[in-house]
């Protein structure tokens, strides 16, 4: 059996949840099994809906000691569950919550661990799995020689295959629940933002923007975009923006269906963490800057002039569509 | 307060990554070798931080690998530390170089260890879980604040969308990244001293890898730029429209 874990916030389902849940669908045709979710604690979404992405049944436990993320804890829930149900194959999503589960599940388990997946397995001669290395310069085929494997694909990564007409069931699943250690004291959300590594859309900037204070033509070309913002690492380290938001070999790796770079270089450590975009535009006003190599749409220009446009030319796109 | 700081090895971050053996082994013919920047800017130093305000802390540095990693852990030595271990073996998968760390960690009793949250060669972000869980101690990925006051740590780690802020007791596992420390670089007194630093050589436990690398890939290189005039950039929206298909 293929068991997707469930990872949810604020009592909603996240999207990375139903892309692990598509992949583990996908993943179990391919074996002649079946696939079943595991939901630690509870969320607001109607369970039953996973149906739609093929998903057979999700297992539930609902212990008030699961109320609150504690790795430890967790881990050691999914473990014995997994072994309880009989899974052969784990399927996380590699984002934070996936980072903090999956490798303890496989220590405690012996399950051989491929993180950073980005694609199905290859099960024609064994179980090779294949991941980006090297910060998303290369890719790596794993292969997993254990009996039961765990598998934690990167965000963005594989496409959620909805449509499917039938129901999920939920079965309550009964397991010991040992205390945790950790209590968590405070939540800060950066309100309104979208999340970098599950963003579509993201734009850009480097330190060609010159100071803080030039970035709301960046924030208004994200904002009509709907993308998530971020920024090369001098831009991060010298506070112009968050430190969450710096991209590259040394920061956050994201592989969304647009990436927009304003005024970077393209330096190989920031093109590191960027190259498995989908699609990429870079806009700087040096032809001979680095990151034109590695782009898909390219205009030389500065961008104080050509922001403004841009974001003017998306909006009347918009309206006329 | 007995620190532990796991340290990795990795190629510089401008190595050419290139394959030999039919794309099976990373060529590593001139390549520069550098501590794993999350190791070294933010799990050693931040180690290095909390020595500085308590002097009785002890910090112990620890690699798995052969003897060509000894220049890179005299390196963290010379950014501080008070003595480093290698466990004599070439490290094989995630799962083997963690469970020979806790063989290391289950006697020698550490308050803290720290790792960085990735190295940025293999990126497999599993040691310290794999850790943790070998030890049974708490596990906080993804730090980008890290406090102690006696033995209660407050940690800041990321989540998705925002922060959290947890408090726990020792012994705790801790995966560091930006924000944990202030970088810094390694002196001239700092070197000297490293080369007397005890670097204590332990034989590697019985343990089996769980997976192996059949082969590498390197990404299919782009088509090549389409550039667009500053002055048009309505076919750059056309294009991402129509072509790309990505707005
Ligand atoms: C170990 C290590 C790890 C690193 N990790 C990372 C990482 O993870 N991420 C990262 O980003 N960097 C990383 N770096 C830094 C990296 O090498 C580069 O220094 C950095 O990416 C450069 O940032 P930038 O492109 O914003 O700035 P610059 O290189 O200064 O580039 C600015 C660009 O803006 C353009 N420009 C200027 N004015 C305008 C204008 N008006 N309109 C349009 N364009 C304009 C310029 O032509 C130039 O190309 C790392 C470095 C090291 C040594």
């Amino acid at each position: 059996m293929v068991l997707v874990y469930i990872d949810h916030q604020d009592n909603q389902i996240k999207k990375s949840t139903l892309e692990a849940v598509s992949y583990g669908a996908a993943l179990a045709k391919q074996l002649g099994t079946e696939v079943h979710g595991l939901l630690l604690g509870s969320v607001n979404d109607d369970l039953a809906t996973l149906g739609a992405y093929e998903l057979k049944n999700v297992y539930q436990m609902n212990d008030a000691a699961l109320a609150h993320f504690d790795a430890q804890v967790f881990v050691k829930t999914i473990a014995a569950a997994a072994t309880k149900v009989g899974a052969t194959t784990i399927v996380f999503s590699h984002n934070q919550t996936g980072k903090a589960l999956c490798a303890g599940v496989s220590a405690l388990l012996k399950a051989g661990l491929v993180t950073g997946a980005i694609a199905l397995p290859n099960t024609s001669a064994g179980f090779v799995v294949k991941k980006s290395v090297f910060s998303g310069k290369a890719f790596a085929n794993v292969s997993i020689q254990t009996a039961v494997k765990i598998i934690a694909i990167s965000p963005n990564s594989y496409k959620v295959v909805g449509g499917a007409s039938a129901a999920a069931t939920t079965t309550p699943l009964d397991i010991a629940v040992t205390a945790g250690h950790v209590k968590i004291t405070a939540v800060h959300k950066t309100s309104g933002e979208i999340s970098l590594t599950e963003a579509d859309i993201v734009v850009s900037g480097g330190r060609g923007l010159k100071g803080p204070e030039n970035w709301g033509i960046l924030l208004d070309l994200a904002k009509e975009l709907g993308a998530a913002t971020a920024c090369s690492r001098p831009v991060g380290d010298a506070h112009w923006r968050p430190h969450h938001e710096h991209v590259g070999q040394t920061g956050v790796q994201v592989a969304p269906n647009l990436y927009i770079a304003i005024g970077i270089s393209g330096a190989i450590q920031h093109l590191a963490g960027v190259n498995r975009s989908k699609t990429i535009v870079v806009i700087n006003k040096d032809p001979e800057a680095p990151f034109f190599k590695a782009a898909d749409y390219g205009i030389v220009g500065d961008a104080f002039e050509v922001l403004p446009k841009l974001t003017d030319a998306i909006k009347k796109m918009k309206a006329s569509a | 307060m007995k620190i532990l700081v796991c340290i990795s090895k990795t190629p510089d971050t401008t190595a050419k990554i290139a394959f030999t053996d039919g794309a099976k082994k990373f060529d590593e013919s001139g390549v520069q070798w550098i501590i794993n920047p999350y190791d070294e800017w933010y799990a050693l130093v931040r180690a290095i931080e909390l020595k500085e305000k308590d002097p009785a802390t002890i910090i112990h540095l620890i690699t798995v690998g052969g003897a060509d990693a000894e220049p890179i852990i005299r390196k963290a030595l010379a950014l501080g530390g008070d003595e480093a271990i290698r466990i004599n073996t070439d490290s094989a998968d995630s799962f083997s170089i963690a469970a020979q760390i806790a063989a290391v960690a289950g006697t020698e009793k550490y308050d803290l260890i720290f790792t960085g949250k990735e190295t940025i060669d293999y990126n497999g972000a599993s040691i310290g879980g794999m850790l943790a869980a070998l030890i049974d101690a708490p596990y906080i990925p993804l730090a980008t604040s890290f406090n102690i006051e006696g033995t209660t740590a407050t940690i800041t780690r990321e989540i998705e969308g925002g922060e959290e802020v947890v408090t726990v007791n020792n012994p705790v596992v801790v995966s560091c990244q930006k924000g944990v420390a202030e970088q810094r670089i390694p002196n001239m007194r700092g070197i000297m001293a490293a080369r007397t630093k005890p670097l204590k050589v332990v034989e590697p436990a019985a343990v089996e890898a769980l997976t192996s690398i059949e082969s590498f890939e390197l990404p299919a290189t782009k088509a090549g730029v389409k550039l667009i005039s500053p002055d048009n950039v309505e076919e750059l929206v056309r294009l991402l429209h129509e072509e790309a298909k990505a707005i």
